[in-house]
């Protein structure tokens, strides 16, 4: 009867969440059909937009990745966002500063720099919680406003066009500083190859090693951890650095494979999007990868919905938090 | 020197949706329950709340529609939260996304339309005195309510008996439950106020301070509102000043931009975000015990006035904030 | 009004707390409840308060049964429930307190609020400050401030749950002096208590329970002899001869020594602690919950700071060092809420071993397993190795506990090592630490039961109302005796030998 009950319950959850779409849907007098249509499958219709979606899930990828480590060790990472600012705008550093450079070591200096700067900033937020008593959640937000600003400050003022400043981005960088592309499409393989590689290894520390274990005790039960010897503030400041370098490699992506530039809203929302993947799976390895293509293919599918069908691409946004809301309401009290 | 009492008004009308929104939640809080959905609730809300308003050409309306919004989502949340036992933090989230979210889609049809707005209404007499009838009578009806909002929230907290519960609910729901008190069901109550007052509040957005509906109209007014709620120390009037503080910040920021033609205006609007959220650090180092142990290291000459200052500003939380209850 | 209970029956699981309790509290007097930890005191309590609902059996007040939904049906009927810590809010002033979620009529204004809790105060004996804030109220107070506004909302039956633990003599003095008002004006007042003389000194009648049972011949009315109550309370005492264990004699400084330690902990002060605890002893620390024991356990297991004085851990000054430091010297600590603080509940036995491990990067699952292995056919634990702990019994759970600790251990501290356990567990428990006491570790435990405290320790601390009495070898201590002391019989007169 259990094991009923265990299945159903996510089957409950999925329904509520296409009901409540589908509600919205209605309200504006499309079709629902034509539109899920092109929501879940519109990512797969056409090579050049199999290629964004997998362009957006890697970046999605690798928050989510980051977040299953702050959410095993107990905390609400919602710093992400900025975590990803700040790393791209690390990344950008040494591309603009030795262009000249072979490209490849200019790519790893980059992926370096995302990791360190975004693991910087997550730390902050680690300082703030034990020092000045802000909530994680609070320090988060704040450092998310912060780093918007950062961005924008970059793209506006030092950075800026030579043209004259602009608010779509910097320059671009030079061709050859973009991360190789198969003809004719945006996908840079070496992308989803790094998003896979880090959910193989962050997988493979989290369930394999001494430190994932004690990540993961010391987010069920802090007290008892620290009973068995475990450095349990020490663990929740690691755990934050490796989501904070995760998040700025999701930052580097974006600059150097999918805008080329640095633009104001470099994170684009991925960080969030990352978290909702982060609660919907509950950190479990196995669902991150399912998971993120579903959300990113919804999400470069609806991109079509405002030309098609006349309705706004937020919809997507929608079926993803409905998701997260209803399988929220089928879980255990905490 | 009239320029001057301009400047206080605009602050005082820039800030009115703010401090709705921070008087609702102050309630909330103060029973003890968080709630995280603020920006998307003001979001839909603003977005419901002018849809209505447009279609039946009648702004009360428009208002009551996003109240209603507003309390639905607090319902939610409360179901989430209070009946099925799920993070407040979470769920608030979740919710937060998923209204913001929502709002774009089915608002996408009222972008960038003229509406109705909440008309200028000067009280007539007051309106002429010296200084306070520039500052405090030139206004229009939202902005007067919440120039009354404010005395209000503070009396019903701690001038009457129901303010005593409410305030115990948040600090030791235990107590309140042994005196009789049906805990779950008086939290559910000043949540779903407080999501009521956010939902006007998100109202006063589209119908008055900046009319109409665009993508993020709203700006980020909600997650900066929760923060205010912590500065202020979880005390009505000091929420207020610090609405009052914010919307000053905003001003300031866009009349520097002429001044201050070297920084690009985005950045200026991003600026009063940033600041509020070092004020916000400031006001929660000071009161932590790490200060206090360094305070008790300097000459005691600058230890009183030290510890005078660090007093007042400390915020101290509802003890029982974001924590479930779990009857005995 | 006088309050009775009928039948009353009251199970947990397999415990049944409360077995067909049948007693009637007659109006005007103070009626004493004894009664050892487990006796089944709170339990009835909770159910007279509305807390909890009887499974069988009835409540009737002036001889009319009444069904308490919850403590707001129990206030409404009259009955008010004084707990140890006063469930009232700290944040607020006496007469916030007072005035919050009143009965609706009792008070019409504030003032008159004001003026009703004064006149109380003064028929009362107390002392009292309308606007001063509970928490910077001592518990004393609080608990004069409680039992005043339970008055004023109407308790006709007034239940006080252990109200001297913490409170000043001058205060037990004011508040005697004010019970034995309240009942002279026709109230009935419930005083539960594990202190003999206070009992004697302050009740009209007195109910022992033991084992969720009234020990025959049911109330009593005092006065009635020391000796008499004790054996009712902790049944036949003191008939079989202390078997005397010669000790080993073990060359080595003491695991823990404290030097004129001063420590506090909520409403406990221990105050000027001169112990030395050696290696190769079993040391039970006897008193009932809340008397100082578990500050003493904490204090020795690096978890408190003393406010003064040193305490050295294998002759090394670790004072203020932190629980991790006395870790690393060997000291280990087992909290009695096991799935709270002492083990992670969705983890298994192999995984904390695997917690165990201090080397290599990966876990070292087969080694882990095998460790678990080896637990679980040494302490008997009824489980495999990647069971969840959260799935054992509490039995098996305090086996897994004590497998955890390591080898190199030289000090155990165990808060409560069998509770919750049936015998065979509990014996199996014992003979593990006996083991680990005859490789040198010393192990200092607490424990509510008289029985366990005289088979297993080698030396007795009694602690009575937040004092530290001095260490007896078991061999010149009687069960009767250690009775007496923890009752607070013949304390001082302990203390001052010494």
């Amino acid at each position: 009867m259990k094991r009923v009950a265990v299945l159903i319950q996510p089957l409950l959850a999925l329904v509520a969440a296409f009901v409540l779409t589908t509600l919205a849907l209605l309200s504006t007098g499309v079709s629902p059909l034509e539109a899920y249509r092109l929501i879940i499958f519109g990512a797969f219709s056409t090579p050049v937009r199999l290629s964004d979606m997998i362009m957006l899930a890697a970046p999605l990828l690798l928050c989510a990745v980051g977040l299953s480590i702050t959410f095993t060790g107990g905390l609400y990472n919602l710093g992400v966002e900025g975590q990803m600012i700040i790393g791209a705008i690390a990344a950008m550093v040494p591309l603009r500063l030795w262009p000249d450079w072979p490209p490849l070591l200019l790519w790893l200096m980059a992926a370096l720099s995302g990791a360190v700067g975004g693991a910087l900033w997550a730390l902050l937020i680690g300082v703030l919680r034990r020092y000045a008593g802000v909530s994680e959640i609070f320090a988060g937000l704040g450092m998310n406003f912060l780093a918007g600003g950062l961005a924008l400050y970059m793209v506006l003022g030092p950075w800026r066009r030579q043209t004259s400043a602009s608010l779509s981005g910097t320059d671009l960088l030079p061709r050859e500083l973009w991360l190789p592309t198969i003809d004719r499409l945006r996908l840079a393989p070496a992308a989803p190859v790094i998003a896979v590689l880090a959910l193989a290894i962050v997988w493979w520390a989290l369930t394999q090693t001494r430190w994932g274990l004690e990540v993961r005790a010391v987010g069920l039960n802090p007290a008892a951890s620290e009973r068995l010897g475990i450095a349990t503030a020490r663990r929740m400041a690691e755990t934050l650095a490796a989501c904070g370098a995760l998040a700025g490699i999701a930052g580097m992506l974006q600059v150097v494979a999918v805008h080329h530039a640095l633009i104001p809203n470099i994170s684009s929302g991925i960080g969030l999007l990352g978290l909702l993947v982060a609660l919907l799976s509950r950190a479990d390895p196995r669902w991150l990868l399912p998971i993120v293509v579903a959300f990113a293919a919804f999400t470069v599918g609806s991109i079509q919905l405002p030309l098609t069908l006349g309705i706004d691409s937020a919809i997507a946004g929608v079926l993803q938090g409905a998701l997260v809301l209803f399988a929220l309401a089928t879980r255990a009290r905490q | 020197m009239d320029q001057l009492w301009i400047d206080i008004a605009a602050i005082l009308a820039v800030a009115a949706p703010l401090v709705i929104a921070a008087m609702g939640e102050t309630l909330s809080e103060r029973a003890g329950v968080i709630n995280l959905s603020l920006d998307g609730t003001m979001l839909l809300a603003a977005m419901t709340g002018f849809a209505v308003a447009l279609n039946t050409q009648n702004l009360i309306l428009g208002f009551a529609a996003a109240a209603l919004v507003g309390a639905l989502v607090a319902a939610i949340l409360g179901v989430f939260s209070l009946t099925l036992g799920q993070s407040q933090t979470a769920v608030g989230f979740v919710l937060a996304l998923l209204c913001t979210d929502l709002s774009s889609f089915l608002g996408a049809p009222f972008v960038r339309l003229p509406g109705p707005a909440v008309p200028f209404m000067p009280i007539p007499g007051l309106a002429d005195l010296p200084v306070f009838g520039q500052i405090l009578f030139r206004h229009d009806p939202v902005i007067y309510a919440s120039f009354l909002l404010v005395p209000a929230t503070a009396y019903l907290l701690y001038g009457t008996r129901l303010g005593l519960i409410v305030r115990a609910l948040g600090e030791r729901p235990a107590a309140v439950y042994a005196r009789g008190i049906d805990v779950t069901r008086w939290r559910y109550a000043m949540l779903i106020l407080g999501g009521a007052l956010v939902g006007i509040a998100g109202a006063a957005f589209s119908l008055d301070l900046k009319q109409g509906w665009s993508y993020r109209h709203t700006f980020g007014s909600g997650w900066i509102v929760l923060a205010i709620v912590i500065f202020g120390g979880w005390r009505p009037l000091r929420v207020a000043l610090g609405c009052y503080l914010f919307a000053a910040l905003e001003i300031v920021a866009t009349r520097s931009q002429s001044t201050l033609p070297g920084i690009p205006s985005q950045i200026i609007q991003v600026a009063p975000f940033v600041l509020m959220i070092l004020v916000l650090a400031l006001v929660n180092l000071a009161s932590s015990p790490t200060v206090a142990r360094w305070i008790a290291t300097l000459p005691s000459v600058w230890q009183r006035p030290l510890l005078v200052v660090v007093y007042r500003l400390r915020a101290t939380a509802p003890a029982a904030l974001g924590q479930p209850f779990e009857r005995p | 009004m006088r309050i009775a209970v009928e039948q009353l029956t009251k199970r947990f699981g397999t415990v049944w707390a409360n077995n067909r309790l049948t007693i009637e509290f007659a109006a005007g007097q103070i009626h004493g409840v004894l009664g050892e930890n487990g006796a089944g005191k709170s339990t009835l309590m909770k159910v007279l308060s509305g807390y909890l609902r009887p499974d069988e059996g009835r409540i009737l007040f002036d001889g009319k049964p009444c069904q308490l939904r919850g403590p707001g049906d129990a206030l409404a009927a009259g009955v008010g429930m004084v707990h140890q810590e006063p469930l009232d809010i700290p944040a607020f002033t006496v007469l916030e307190n007072l005035l919050c979620a009143a009965p609706p009529g009792v008070f019409r204004s504030w003032r008159a609020a004001q003026r009703a809790l004064e006149e109380l105060a003064e028929r009362l004996g107390f002392a009292v400050d309308p606007a001063a804030r509970l928490d910077q109220l001592t518990i004393g107070q609080r608990q004069q401030v409680e039992i005043m506004r339970l008055l004023l909302c109407g308790a006709q039956v007034l239940i006080l749950d252990e109200p001297t633990t913490g409170i000043t003599a001058a205060q037990t003095r004011a508040l005697f002096t004010a019970l034995r008002q309240i009942a002279a004006e026709g109230r009935t007042v419930l005083f539960v208590s594990h202190k003999l003389e206070e009992v004697a000194e302050l009740c009209h009648t007195v109910t022992v329970l033991r084992n969720g049972e009234v020990v025959p011949p049911g109330q009593l009315v005092m006065p009635q002899p020391q000796e008499y109550l004790l054996t009712l309370m902790f049944g036949d005492a003191g008939t079989t001869p202390p078997v005397y264990r010669p000790l080993p004699s073990i060359d080595s400084p003491p695991v823990w020594e404290l030097r004129q330690v001063t420590v506090r902990s909520g409403t406990l002060h221990l105050l000027d602690l001169n112990h030395r605890f050696a290696a190769g002893r079993i040391i039970g620390l006897a008193g009932l919950d809340g008397s100082g024991q578990q500050v003493l356990l904490r204090l020795l297991a690096g978890q408190l700071t003393p406010d003064r004085g040193q305490i050295l851990v294998n002759g090394r000054d670790l004072s203020g060092a932190g629980a991790i430091a006395f870790r690393e010297a060997g000291i280990e600590y087992l909290p009695a809420d096991r799935l709270r603080d002492g083990l992670i509940g969705a983890l298994s036995l192999a995984e904390h071993f695997a917690l165990l491990q201090r080397t290599g990067v990966i876990v070292d699952r087969r080694t882990a397993e095998e460790l678990a292995r080896q637990a679980i056919a040494e302490y008997q634990i009824k489980a495999t190795p990647l069971t969840p702990i959260a799935a054992l019994s509490g039995g098996n759970q305090q086996r897994a506990m004590l497998a955890l600790v390591p080898p190199t251990a030289r000090g155990i501290l165990a808060e409560q090592p069998t509770r919750g356990l049936d015998v065979a567990s509990a014996r199996a428990i014992w003979s593990r630490l006996q083991a680990r006491r005859d490789a040198g570790c010393c192990i200092v435990f607490a424990s509510p039961d008289l029985d366990e405290i005289m088979e297993y320790s080698d030396e007795v601390i009694v602690c009575f109302a937040g004092r530290i009495g001095p260490s007896i070898p078991r061999a010149l201590l009687s069960a009767g005796r250690l009775a007496e002391l923890i009752g607070g019989v013949g304390f001082e007169a302990l203390v001052e030998a010494v």
